[in-house]
């Protein structure tokens, strides 16, 4: 349990940081999308279930879905 | 030189974070309502899903208000682009038919789901906030998958301003006719784990979760249609 818990915080901190340093903004919302998909796994594994749904419906898909609409009206490319 | 001094700053707001929190026990209860919740918050309110307990009835007051700020939101975001010009209508291009009829095909079973995560919100995890993000997921999908096709505005405007209505009015029924605080349960809590019980707590989350829903459901209309 610990070791499962402990790899998904590992790999939620990677996707957070490389969120910041990817140039492509496409590439970091999706990296940002994969913080929030892990977060409500791990809410799931501390048995919080009403808080894991509302993060993965609202954290996961809502949240990409807003942030591709606004790229895809602006640029994709960081300068 | 600039770097140092912000280096020397940083450290020192470190410090403080530490010796602030530890003073705070790690894991321990730190007041007694929680337990009180648990050993009586089944008995009192009905339901069977304790989080529902507290968000509806315990904290129901401030449920209003979490959903006051969402409809707050929704307005400004429909606020400000409503005086942006339209641009000039880019050529929509058609999903493939694959695409088309698993959206199709999916919609309804979402749907399905979402109003079963709000119906149940009293017996099984979940309620309205969350089963209204899954029924906008399900918007979202038909506007990506089948362009072109819009919801009727009159209608989604309709529901979210009866959901709130109905959540204000049981409430102030409550403050009249229940317990002299605002959404008291005046309806009779019925068998605990059945779907009618909990009294006033699934009408309640039906109306949440068709606000939430059609709200959010409305926001993304005005972000892929309006701009």
């Amino acid at each position: 349990m610990i070791i499962i818990v402990s790899l998904l915080v590992v790999i939620m901190l990677t996707a957070a940081v490389s969120a910041i340093f990817f140039k492509d903004l496409l590439n970091a919302v999706i990296a940002a999308c994969m913080v929030s998909l892990i977060a409500s796994v791990l809410f799931y594994l501390l048995q919080a279930p009403d808080v894991a749904m509302a993060e993965a419906s609202i954290g996961a898909a809502l949240v990409a879905a807003i942030f591709i609409i606004a790229i895809s009206k602006t640029k994709r490319h960081e300068e | 030189m600039k770097k140092i001094i912000s280096l020397i700053l940083l450290f020192i707001i470190c410090l403080g974070i530490i010796f602030c929190l530890q003073k705070i026990p790690f894991g321990a209860a730190k007041t007694k309502v929680g337990n009180y919740y648990i050993d009586n918050g089944r008995e009192e309110t009905g339901a069977a899903n304790i989080v529902t307990s507290v968000v509806l009835n315990y904290r129901g007051f401030d449920t209003l208000g979490e959903v006051t700020i969402l409809f707050l939101a929704a307005m400004g975001l429909g606020t400000v682009l409503a005086t942006l010009q339209k641009k000039d209508k880019r050529q929509i291009e058609q999903a493939s038919l694959i695409l088309k009829t698993g959206c199709r095909f999916l919609f309804p079973l979402i749907l399905l789901f979402g109003a079963y995560i709000f119906f149940h919100g009293h017996l099984t995890p979940g309620g309205g906030f969350q089963g209204g993000a899954i029924i906008a997921s399900a918007f979202l999908l038909v506007y990506l998958g089948c362009r072109g096709r819009k919801i009727n505005e009159t209608g989604s405007k309709l529901t979210e301003s009866i959901g709130g209505l109905v959540f204000l009015i049981m409430g102030l029924i409550g403050l009249t006719l229940g317990g002299h605080y605002f959404l008291s349960n005046f309806i009779p809590k019925g068998e605990i784990n059945t779907l009618f019980s909990a009294g006033i707590i699934p009408i309640i989350y039906i109306a949440i979760g068709l606000k939430v829903g059609s709200e959010l459901t409305g926001i993304i209309d005005n972000l892929m249609e309006k701009s």
